[in-house]
């Protein structure tokens, strides 16, 4: 059983998906422990993945075919879906598995009965699914497809509170935005299609020549993934979409942004490895840098607890666009900065999850005391949820960049690597954290400091303990950087900094 | 609707749905599919509901629902069929059981009986996209006003 672990982390989710409206009807409680159940696994299975790709090298598994590693049919034709996962791929897996970890458990009781919660389940288990798909998939019609089903569910999950008026607005705003990034995707598989007759990434890669049709396939993507990623200055549906998503809901559309991220790594790092241009990776870097400046300032004038974060967990792309970027422009040399400033943006992906993760458990957790997450109305919760204001507190200074926390850990590699390419680059980094620094210090003393406030609601436990998971992964991450670091980000940066011709040679053979 | 439209949409919903069914059973065979023959028999429900109004339809909600997730699950556990060798592994083509004869070669009129999963997958496809499609127009139709008769 255990060959076809990657596609388990997969199906059995998909499969969870469908199944949970049938459990629904027979029994509610067998339904929550089936979602928590099928969440479980899929934690095993990414682990599972994790730990073999890191020690054992690359992992592919081809589906229907005689056995799974029989990458090329006869002809020597990769003409079969495949997964093939890198310490990369891996590394994104372990992210969604990890979130998906703390929010389930947070859901199920943060969801109201009559609000539809067996759809919410369905729908967050199928986003998970979809995430997977691009995290681990091979070929890239297959990515477009799992590109579609996280798109699908992610603004069935936004537009999920249909009897508000703002909900609807932000589905109707990122469907717009998700499915114009399908489409250019789509476009982009087929220019390639048309091309090289190919949809397996590892073939393509091998074979890209840089033609006019490759360019243009190459900015289709870029702008696909971008848009998706919530990169400025297409970052506006993501406020109001992590705005308006069911809090527990907001960590899964967390990795779906960054997984987006993975899938423009994958495609600039791996497909065009080959045909390497630094004004691509100029381009990553500059836009990294317009996204975390542009989100500071406007997260400095939100009302909205939950759109204050949001801007918060935008701003947090740029860093990583950044960091991958400074990598990216540095390859054809391959400089150690470029290595330090890659790895940085790299493990600033696994701190951004926990962070804004951290951050949006912490509006949940506000939201369910008191009902509204406006900052006008807020105020001296501190007295009554110690424990609230104390993540806020650690989740906002990690994601200002401040030490002891995870933040720091990876914003230190970004500063170091992007300093020795221009000192430029360093400084509006640092400024855009003081801006953030600035936001947060408001927002706490906003919702949590002042006169003693009533809480109606206490905050039940299993909302403590998915905090507490994430706080201490905070801490840890930051006090001993070192471990995660070698362990986890090390072979996840360098198989896009040179895992290129490994990726080929596990697919193409040779 | 008119006496004259009900009539004719009693008389042409089995065949309509009957049209459904074989566009999905020959998916493997001819121009068609799961996801085409089942929105050929989601039509059959639409045209129901134009003839006849949501109203008659309204109750099916639950059932369409079912149904929809039952077609999903369907089919990923045919995808987990073929475990034993590879996830969605074709085990019952070539098996000599159902839809297991081996494919013949040359111009035929084409065998039902074989291609092993795929049919089945087909099926599953097939209720779902009914399921679904069929569940998106009685939405729209209980949502979109006075049920004019």
């Amino acid at each position: 059983m255990s060959a076809h672990i990657p596609i388990l982390a997969i199906a059995v989710p998909l499969l969870g998906g469908f199944a949970v409206p049938l459990l629904a009807k027979l029994h509610k409680g067998l339904r929550d422990a089936w979602a928590l159940l099928v969440v479980l696994f899929v934690g095993a299975c990414v682990g599972y993945v994790a730990v073999h790709v890191f020690t054992q090298g690359l992992w592919v598994y081809v589906l229907g075919a005689r056995h799974p590693q029989e990458t090329l049919a006869p002809g020597g034709f990769p003409i079969r879906i495949m997964l093939v996962v890198d310490g990369m791929s891996a590394f994104m897996g372990v992210i969604a598995g990890l979130l998906a970890l703390v929010a389930f458990p947070f859901a199920l009781r943060f969801l109201p009965e009559e609000e539809g919660k067996s759809l919410a389940l369905t729908l967050g288990l199928l986003l998970l699914a979809g995430i997977l798909g691009m995290a681990y998939t091979g070929d890239l019609f297959n990515f477009f497809v799992f590109l579609e089903v996280t798109s699908i569910a992610a603004c069935a999950l936004i537009g999920f509170r249909t009897w508000t008026s703002r909900a609807p607005e932000a589905a109707f705003k990122t469907m717009l935005l998700y499915s114009l990034s399908g489409l250019l995707f789509l476009l982009a598989v087929a220019f390639l299609y048309g091309e090289y007759g190919a949809l397996n990434l590892a073939y393509l890669a091998r074979e890209l020549r840089g033609t006019f049709v490759d360019r243009l396939a190459l900015g289709l993507f870029l702008a696909a993934l971008l848009m998706k990623a919530a990169a400025a200055p297409v970052h506006f549906w993501a406020p109001d979409a992590y705005g308006e998503v069911p809090a527990a809901k907001a960590l899964l559309l967390v990795v779906n942004t960054q997984v987006s991220l993975y899938g423009l790594w994958r495609v600039l790092f791996t497909l065009y490895g080959g045909l390497w241009d630094a004004g691509v990776g100029w381009l990553v870097v500059a836009l990294g840098l317009l996204t975390m400046v542009v989100a500071a300032f406007m997260a400095l004038v939100q009302t909205d607890l939950g759109r204050l974060v949001a801007y918060g967990a935008v701003s947090q792309i740029g860093y990583m666009m950044l960091g991958v970027g400074v990598g990216l422009v540095s390859l054809a040399g391959r400089p150690e900065y470029g290595l330090v400033a890659l790895k940085g943006g790299v493990f600033h992906m696994l701190n951004d999850a926990l962070t804004v993760g951290l951050l949006f458990l912490c509006v949940g957790a506000v939201e369910w005391t008191k009902g509204t997450r406006d900052l006008r109305e807020l105020g001296g919760l501190g007295h009554g949820l110690p424990e609230v204001a104390l993540c806020f507190l650690l989740a906002g200074l990690a994601l200002a960049g401040l030490p002891p926390l995870n933040g720091f850990a990876s914003k230190i590699l970004i500063y170091q690597g992007s300093f020795r390419l221009s000192p430029i680059l360093t400084a509006v980094a640092v400024l855009a954290s003081i801006l953030l620094l600035a936001v947060f210090a408001r927002a706490f003393q906003g919702a949590f400091l002042g006169p003693k406030a009533e809480v109606p609601n206490r905050v039940p436990g299993v909302f403590l303990l998915s905090m507490a998971v994430l706080a201490v992964g905070l801490l840890v991450l930051g006090l001993v950087p070192g471990f995660f670091l070698e362990g986890v980000v090390t072979p996840a940066a360098e198989a896009l900094w040179r895992g290129r011709a490994l990726y080929l040679a596990a697919v193409l053979g040779g | 609707m008119t006496v004259v439209v009900r009539t004719i949409a009693r008389l042409l919903f089995p065949v309509a749905l009957a049209f459904g069914g074989y566009v999905i059973m020959h998916g493997h065979l001819t121009p068609g599919g799961g996801f085409q023959g089942g929105a050929v028999a989601a039509s059959a429900l639409a045209m129901v509901l134009v003839a006849f109004g949501p109203s008659r339809l309204k109750d099916k909600k639950g059932l369409l629902s079912a149904l929809e997730s039952l077609g999903g699950t369907a089919f990923v556990v045919l995808g987990f069929l073929g475990l034993g060798v590879t996830f969605f592994a074709n085990v019952l083509a070539g098996s000599h059981g159902l839809f297991g004869r081996p494919v013949p070669y040359g111009p035929n009129p084409g065998d039902l009986n074989t291609a092993g999963t795929l049919p089945l997958m087909n099926w599953a496809v097939g209720f779902k996209v009914l399921a679904g499609l069929g569940a998106v127009v009685l939405l729209f139709a209980l949502f979109g006003g006075e049920d004019d008769r």
